[in-house]
């Protein structure tokens, strides 16, 4: 069965328009409706794996018209997102009772997953930027949900910041044209091994990786996450913090840099630098909140930064022509960690979730004792904080061993000692959520309080169940060579990227 | 607020339907010169601009509800991407396929007839609606700031 | 030279958005550069004396069959106007969007003094 590809943003888009049409009443019937649509969003991405696909819209050929290209790198995204994302709605069903204007936050909702969906699956670089935009809109809107002091502020900090990004990106995308006279990813790595890099194409090259790095939040441009994520209502967290992020930030940073310019030793150290001075700062940051989805929100950098980390030593490797098994190790370890990360904090986002709708608060200083009270929430935070410190039968510990060796392999022994610390510190600080949130004592006032049973509790099964499962998609031969390998080709194969999806060229 | 003096809303009401008629015309030559269904959009949008400057915000709600304007907005955008959709059923499983033209209209000669633009056309109508719409419930929503009464602290 | 004004005037936003302390001011600082990136855009794809890349009668060749050879070569690239009508649209949305977060922001603080709006701290 092949999907046409357009489908992955066109329903989102569609219904995202229909939505708001229900108004207070047509609520259940809405609600039922974007659940539907990201449940199929999911089998289509389940449906598209090990795919490569071009897509001509409209029928313009290529460098004329528009066009999507799905291929392994851009499926491994898709999955990750449309997983996320439909776990995410079946628990927004309950979760966001709480606010008002529940079909709007929908049609948002939806809105941000069309944008991330096109993101990932457009071969047209202005394409990507204008996906890029709508995907950074809905979030913006969704961050401020709320109304009120705290998510206004946030709000408002997020959309200067992203807003910069973008005119970076646009900038950048100006500068390519003027400088290949194409817009067509593929075009343009070829108009760039043709003529080499110039004055012109490097300073795109660097406002790029500027504007995606504070897309992604790397360390020296993170300064909005910790504000923006945990002021989202709760399952928008889980988005930003597990795909959104990814989506704008390190998909579009690895295909611009690894497919369209080419790996070098200069972009192959900045890329290494980001990696650990986020997972260090991000980290050490971390340990000291007090508020849990803050915590949750630090430690977000700091795992980007063991991705950033994989693919800056895999683009170090084939930029100084050692072995591609090499460089193929740790970009397997980056993405692998994209896609654990992407289901674990988004897991633990929605348990924090979970902890707030049942008490009333996420100061970590107030809470104490829910272990009995919130059983199952509890047995799924500890799985998902299993999964990020890396305890052993959890995704989170194969790909972070898989980086470990992979630093090693490539002789940077320092580098696999910084994964083992911050992995130690993370540990910490998730022992410390343990602590406060679910052992100790029980506070008086949280007596009353009670498990979320239903929707909230399937979707955060769900997840957890995958964090115990995914350790499977390396360690069982054929879903490492139908889900991991293709991304990772993608990426190694580096410039024959234009080769690949357009033979004629 | 009450509006403007007596001419100003005189003219303002006569001149509305010119606007509109001009917006209506530029977003109907989007397919062959720089129009199309976004300046056409923010035409119908700045009538109604024109009309709240010279009457005030209560006149203007009650001429055009934003519900309504919500709905008409909604279902711009629901046909923009179900004319998209639709290119996919008819004939080559293209999306955004112009099927109007190329199955019943290519080379017939009147390539730059108003028909000849196919779904294009449709399209623009579409982005036209939903672009005025839109700009005109962005309008009506940010002139509730009142600095004076609004500042609560 | 215009494109090292354009640069100019790109920093100059930058620098709006980044120094002042007024929200709204910090927004206009974010409009100038997007304006200063349209600006470069339109320029990438201009030329003196350039016509206006249109088809009509008079640069059909009947002989050919085709467009006329001068067509090409005189008029302007209608590509980056494209790129420029769409960065418009989005920065019309970022602009609404960000308008309606500052006027709700001072509707809770009262003020649009971003030294003076910081509960978020750590």
């Amino acid at each position: 069965m092949s999907i046409p590809l357009p489908l992955f943003i066109a329903v989102p888009l569609i219904i995202a328009f229909v939505l708001p049409m229900f108004g207070r009443k047509g609520k259940a019937v809405a609600t039922a409706l974007a659940n539907m649509v990201t449940i199929s969003l999911l089998v289509f991405a389940v449906a598209s794996i090990g795919k490569t696909e071009v897509y001509e819209i409209g029928k313009w050929s290529i460098p004329l018209g528009i066009n999507l290209v799905l291929d392994g790198l851009s499926s491994l995204l898709l999955l990750a997102i449309n997983v996320v994302a439909a776990a995410a709605m079946l628990f927004s069903i309950k979760y966001m009772e709480q606010y008002t204007a529940k079909t709007k936050y929908l049609s948002l909702f939806l809105l941000m997953v069309a944008g991330m969906n096109g993101v990932v699956l457009s071969g047209d670089i202005f394409n990507l930027f204008v996906f890029l935009e709508i995907a950074s809109l809905a979030s913006y809107a969704l961050v401020g949900f709320g109304c009120d002091h705290e998510e206004l502020e946030a709000s408002f900090k997020y959309m200067v910041l992203g807003s910069i990004a973008s005119v970076f990106i646009l900038f950048a995308i100006a500068l390519i044209y003027g400088n290949t006279g194409t817009l067509n990813m593929a075009y343009i790595s070829k108009a760039i091994q043709n003529s080499g890099l110039n004055a012109g194409l490097t300073f795109a090259l660097a406002m790029f990786m500027a504007g995606f790095g504070l897309k992604a939040a790397l360390v020296p441009f993170h300064a909005w996450l910790p504000d923006a994520h945990p002021s989202a209502p709760a399952p928008i967290s889980a988005m930003l913090s597990g795909v959104l992020i990814k989506a704008l930030g390190v998909y579009s940073l690895a295909r611009i840099i690894f497919n369209v310019f080419g790996v070098s030793v200069a972009v192959g150290w900045v890329l290494i630098t980001l990696g650990v001075l986020s997972m260090v700062v991000g980290v050490f940051l971390a340990v000291g909140q007090w508020d849990f989805k803050r915590l949750l929100a630090y430690h977000s950098i700091s795992q980007m930064g063991y991705v950033i980390l994989g693919l800056g030593i895999g683009a170090l490797i084939l930029a100084n022509n050692g072995k591609v098994e090499w460089a193929a190790m740790a970009i397997l370890g980056g993405m692998f960690h994209l896609v654990n990360h992407a289901v674990f904090k988004s897991l633990l986002f929605l348990t924090s979730g979970s902890v707030e709708m049942s008490t009333g608060t996420r100061q970590l200083k107030e809470l104490g004792g829910l272990a009995e009270k919130l059983p199952f929430t509890r047995a799924t935070c500890t799985v998902a904080s299993a999964s990020i410190a890396g305890i052993p039968p959890f995704n989170g510990f194969w790909s972070k061993m898989i980086l470990v060796i992979a630093s090693v392999q490539a002789g940077f022994l320092w580098l696999a000692a910084v994964t083992v610390i911050v992995s130690l510190v993370t540990l910490i600080s998730f022992l410390k959520i343990q602590r406060y949130v679910f052992l100790g004592e029980l506070p008086e006032n949280l007596r009353q309080t009670k498990e979320n049973k239903g929707f909230m509790l399937i979707a955060m099964v769900f997840l957890a169940c995958l964090c115990l499962l995914m350790g499977s998609l390396v360690l069982v031969p054929g879903l490492k060579e139908s889900i991991l390998e293709p991304a990772v080709k993608v990426l190694t194969d580096g410039l024959n990227y234009s080769a690949n999806i357009i033979p004629k060229l | 607020m009450k509006g403007m003096t007596i001419i100003v809303k005189t003219i303002s009401s006569w001149v509305k339907v010119l606007i509109v008629l001009f917006g209506i015309y530029i977003i109907h030559s989007g397919h062959l010169s720089p129009c199309g269904g976004f300046a056409g959009g923010v035409f119908l949008a700045s009538s109604y601009l024109l009309l709240m400057l010279a009457f005030g915000r209560d006149v203007v709600e009650r001429e055009l509800p934003p519900s309504v304007a919500l709905k008409i907005a909604c279902w711009a955008a629901f046909t923009f991407a179900a004319i998209a959709i639709s290119g996919l059923f008819f004939g080559k499983n293209e999306f955004f396929w112009n099927y109007i033209y190329q199955k019943w209209l290519a080379g017939a000669g009147i390539e730059v007839h108003f028909i000849a633009a196919g779904t294009i056309s449709l399209a623009e109508f579409a982005i036209g609606l939903l672009v005025g719409a839109l700009l005109f419930l962005v309008i009506l929503n940010l002139s509730t700031f009142r600095r004076d009464t609004s500042a609560s602290r | 030279m215009p494109y090292a004004l354009c640069f100019l005037l790109f920093m100059l936003g930058l620098y709006c958005a980044v120094v002042k302390k007024n929200m709204v001011k910090i927004v206009i600082g974010i409009l100038i550069m997007e304006y200063a990136v349209n600006l470069f855009l339109v320029m990438l794809g201009f030329r003196v004396g350039g016509i206006a890349p249109i088809i009509d009668r008079a640069q059909y060749d009947p002989v050919i069959q085709q467009v006329a050879a001068g067509f090409v070569n005189n008029s302007v690239d209608p590509l980056p106007q494209a790129l420029v009508l769409t960065s418009i649209v989005i920065s019309l949305g970022s602009l609404a969007l960000m308008i309606s977060i500052c006027i709700r922001t001072y509707e809770k603080y009262g003020t649009f003094d971003i030294t003076q709006i910081r509960r978020l701290k750590g």
